[in-house]
Parts: structure tokens; sequence; C-alpha cells
């Protein structure tokens, strides 16, 4: 079984469940671990566009 | 005055002080590393154990799902042997893995690189499970 996915997929996916994994480990209570996970989410997504946009400016 | 505020001083010492040698400070981190999540699972840390061995497991199968490559102990390179103790990391998914002569892939395309590197992330990323289960355990952390 070969699953493909695009480039903007594979970033969501690996954000979504990276950030999962950061807030419960890096945070106590349950509130903190959901919203640490949902910034580091917001950060790793936000990151991704950033970085897609540097990438095109530098390569006009 | 001065004897309150050492007390306090001592109680809070004495508070962050955790017993690192105990039966679970063990067998939590072996068993986490194993199979993800399980560490949190045996103490009775269900949800954040559970969630963990989802998102640990589902990287890791999905890396190989996308033709990823997994990296093995007699890797030459400086690449090889990070790429092989990032995928180590993953325990029991490395050993099922490397058993069943999955992840041979020769990454010749983008989605099998971002396959393997989903794999060493997953790997990764069950340290830090390992680690908090540990934690856990000593009483570092609820």
């Amino acid at each position: 079984m070969t699953i493909t996915l695009n480039h903007f997929s594979a970033a969501l996916v690996f954000a979504f469940f990276a950030s999962i994994v950061f807030g419960i480990t890096h945070r106590e209570t349950t509130r903190e671990m959901v919203r640490y996970g949902a910034y580091c989410f917001a950060m790793f997504l936000g990151g991704v566009l950033v970085a897609g946009w540097a990438m095109w400016v530098l390569r006009r | 005055m001065a004897n309150s505020t050492s007390e306090r001083l001592a109680e809070k010492t004495k508070a962050a002080q955790a017993d690192p040698v105990s039966m679970m400070a063990v067998l939590a981190p072996a068993v986490g590393w194993l199979i993800p999540g399980a560490g949190h699972i045996i103490q009775k840390r269900w949800i954040r154990g559970g969630l963990l061995f989802v998102s640990i497991t589902t990287l890791f199968v999905l890396g190989l799902a996308m033709q990823g490559r997994i990296y093995k102990a007699n890797g030459g390179d400086i690449l090889e042997i990070l790429g092989f103790i990032g995928d180590v990391g993953a325990g029991g998914l490395y050993i099922v893995t490397l058993a069943a002569d999955w992840g041979q892939g020769a990454i010749a395309f983008a989605t099998a690189d971002y396959g393997t590197k989903f794999m060493i992330v997953a790997g990764l990323l069950n340290f830090i499970a390992v680690a908090d289960a540990y934690h856990i355990a000593i009483g570092k952390k609820q």
C-alpha cells in the first residue's frame, strides 16, 4: 500500500501529530496541553507558509 | 522568621527531589520505548498514552506507506547514523519493520523522502514521550 501526499498535506499531518505529542509532554494540565498543542500546530504551519513564501521570493 | 524561611525552603527542596530509583521508573521508560504511549498507560494516564500511541504510530506507519527508508545500525556516514538513532526511538515499530524487511525504499521521489523523515521524527517523538513517562514515574510531573 502506497500513500502519496502532496507537500502541504505532509506538512499538515506532521504538524498535527507532532503538536499532539508536544502538547502532552511539555505541559501539566489538560487545558495547558491543549493550548500548547494548538500553539505548536500554528507555529509549525506558520513556519511552513513563511518558509514557502521566503523560498518563492528567493527564487524570483 | 529565618526558621520559617528555611523550613519552607526545605519543604520545597524535598518536593522537588523525586525518587529516581523505583520499579516504575525503570519499567515505564522501557515499556514506553517498546510500545509508544505504553509508559503512560501503565501509569494510568490512559488518554495521554492513547494519544501518544496513535500519534507516533500513525506517523511511523504513514512514513512506511510513503515508501520511506529505514536506517540500519551499520550505516557508514554520519547522516545514516543519525537516521538510525532517530528510527530506533520508535522501539517495537522499528524492530517489526526490520524483521519484516520493510522500509527499503530508494527515496527516489519527494514523498519517499517525507516518509523517511516521518519515521525518524516518530522515533524522536517517542524519545520525548519516554522521558515524559519517566518524569511521571519519579513524581516530577503529574
